[in-house]
């Protein structure tokens, strides 16, 4: 329990964010007409790319002799940036086709 | 001094980006700027990681350039690449890998933690064992789906017998694993921690195994939404702002999206998860219809029905996506347009094997959205249709859903084609659907059956009506 409270304490704004966030994300998002479910799931796909900002702090910190850490962090850096590339780009040649037709 | 706040300002800026790119995304007219300016606030997140300032940080800016590239380089030309009619199987490889990055991470920072590297504290030891969890849970499911979309994995061959109990049994397993590596601290050993990570790739591919066709669109939201919040998690074990909201946006985004597709099915996500349609005794309900026989209609029949039609009605299945018929169907609906007929696409929100399959399908052969339906637009559409034409759709289509208690799909909304004056169903065989379960539709009095490949029987409809 007090490691659970002392925890609480510790991360009181993350746990502020995350909760508002919850909240944020399904108000912004909740009414999504069909058309547009898989840009949207492509789209937010992208955007959970952002797990690479963790792998590049990760690098950052490494040793630059501690080629464990410095391999996972760049693999994740590699991993990230597949997702988030390619999210953004796939996602941008459904809606332009989407676009095109609307004259 | 004002380095690390220009940082910070970077973070809230990307943060902001998400959301708002978001909301935009959620609306036909602002979805592809949302795309972009979402994309625009990841380059700033990823700039500020670059100069954020780290005490004693070696950098090693080299390894992060060149890690940068090879993605950039490998997720760009996979995006330009891949077929359209590929992008269920793209955007579960894409979410998947988002997925390994989570785990990555998670792997890297508790091997410093085993090392006596860097010291946890007991809820942050938890926050990376979860991650390590769902990040794999995240990417072996989503290579398993992927498999399953493009057709390399056959569902019948990965499900195991008793598999709900063997996928009960491996996860209650792996909880406990994941609470005794949390409060054991230092003294468990990382091999445990191995060893859980194996257990949770291999639960991936466990949980998704007997999850397959209709249900698919459930089961790739619903791992988009593992992956975003396993992005959060990971935000929480560097206390990092951004990779927080951005992973929560996601993992929101993801849980509406798997609540529509269940809500489409009138199943629980329980339910999907646990058994698929096939085994809930689905052929009890086709006995009633074995000695019905179904009229053949013949192409010029349907051609002319379709050309003095007032209004002809579209309603698009998987089927449409494994015949590539999507342009046909296009060339035929130009036609009929120009000869004053009034062309209009029911979509039900689970057609296809992603949310929205058929919707993107259609866009690829420039379709206006205009002229899609949503589930009720098209039911009140469908009473003052004259001519419905069903390519490749069966199970949403299927009165036995309103109809019949005992059949497994009662009680999923349907798209009640049967209040057209006509219907016209596409079709190769007489064969049941993915469900397993025979559709009375066929045997209905306004039903006639046109047999053959899809793209085929489209092509040859529009030689007839381009001979009228």
């Amino acid at each position: 329990m007090d490691t659970i409270l002392h925890f609480f304490n510790e991360q009181l704004i993350m746990i502020y964010l995350l909760i508002f966030t919850i909240i944020l994300g399904f108000e912004v998002i909740s009414k999504v007409p069909t058309v547009l479910h898989t840009p949207l799931m492509s789209g937010a796909n992208a955007v959970s790319g952002v797990v690479i900002i963790g792998a590049i702090i990760l690098v950052r910190r490494a040793a630059p002799d501690d080629m464990l850490q410095l391999s996972l962090g760049t693999l994740g850096v590699i991993l990230g940036m597949v997702n988030v590339i390619g999210g953004f780009a796939v996602t941008d040649r459904m809606l332009e086709m989407f676009k095109k037709k609307k004259k | 001094m004002l380095l690390p706040s220009l940082v910070k300002f970077f973070y809230l800026v990307g943060a902001v980006a998400f959301v708002w790119g978001l909301r935009l995304l959620s609306s036909p007219d602002s979805a592809r700027r949302g795309n972009i300016l979402a994309g625009i606030g990841m380059g700033v997140a990823i700039l500020g990681a670059m100069i954020e300032p780290i005490v004693n940080a070696s950098n090693n800016y080299l390894w992060i350039i060149v890690g940068l590239l090879i993605g950039g380089v490998v997720g760009w030309l996979s995006a330009k690449k891949i077929q359209m009619t590929a992008m269920p199987q793209m955007v579960s490889v894409f979410n998947g890998l988002g997925g390994a990055c989570a785990t990555v991470l998670a792997a890297a920072e508790l091997t410093k933690f085993y090392e006596n590297v860097s010291p946890m504290t007991t809820g942050e030891l938890g926050i990376a064992v979860f991650t390590l969890l769902i990040g794999a849970v995240s990417f072996t499911g989503s290579m398993l789906a992927y498999g399953k979309l493009d057709g390399i994995v056959k569902d019948k061959n990965v499900i195991l017998p008793r598999h709900g109990i063997i996928n009960l049994i491996l996860l209650i397993i792996v909880v406990v694993l994941f609470v005794w590596l949390t409060i054991e601290g230092h003294t468990a050993s990382i091999w445990l921690a191995g060893l859980f990570l194996l257990l949770s790739l291999i639960y991936g591919v466990s949980f998704v195994a007997p999850i397959g066709g209709a249900d698919m669109p459930v089961v790739i939201s619903l791992l988009n939404s593992f992956t975003g919040i396993g992005a959060a998690a990971a935000g929480l074990i560097y206390g990092n702002q951004i990779m927080l909201v951005g992973g929560i946006l996601v993992g929101a985004a993801g849980t509406i999206l798997t609540v529509l597709m269940c809500e489409a099915m009138n199943r629980s996500l329980l339910n999907v998860i646990i058994g698929g349609f096939g085994s809930t005794g689905g052929g009890g309900a086709s006995t009633g219809t074995d000695d019905q026989v179904a009229k053949v209609a013949t192409v010029n029949d349907v051609a002319i029905q379709m050309f003095y039609a007032n209004s002809v009605m579209f309603v698009p299945g998987y089927g449409l996506a494994v015949a590539q018929a999507q342009k046909t169907v296009k060339e035929l609906d130009d036609l009929l347009e120009a000869n004053g007929v009034d062309v209009k696409y029911a979509i039900h929100p689970v057609a296809g094997r992603m949310p929205g399959h058929m919707n993107v399908l259609l866009a690829e052969a420039d379709v206006p959205y205009p002229k899609l339906l949503d589930l009720d637009d098209a039911n009140s559409a469908l009473k003052d249709t004259d001519t419905v034409i069903i390519v490749g759709a069966n199970d949403v289509v299927n009165p036995a859903a309103l109809d019949d208690p005992s059949s497994p799909i009662y009680g999923m909304p349907v798209l009640e084609v049967w209040n057209a004056k006509n219907i016209i169903v596409l079709k190769r065989s007489m064969s049941a659907g993915y469900a397993g379960i025979q559709n009375p539709l066929f045997f209905h009095d306004k039903t006639k059956m046109l047999f053959g490949d899809a793209k085929d029987s489209i092509q040859k409809l529009v030689q007839e009506v381009k001979n009228m």
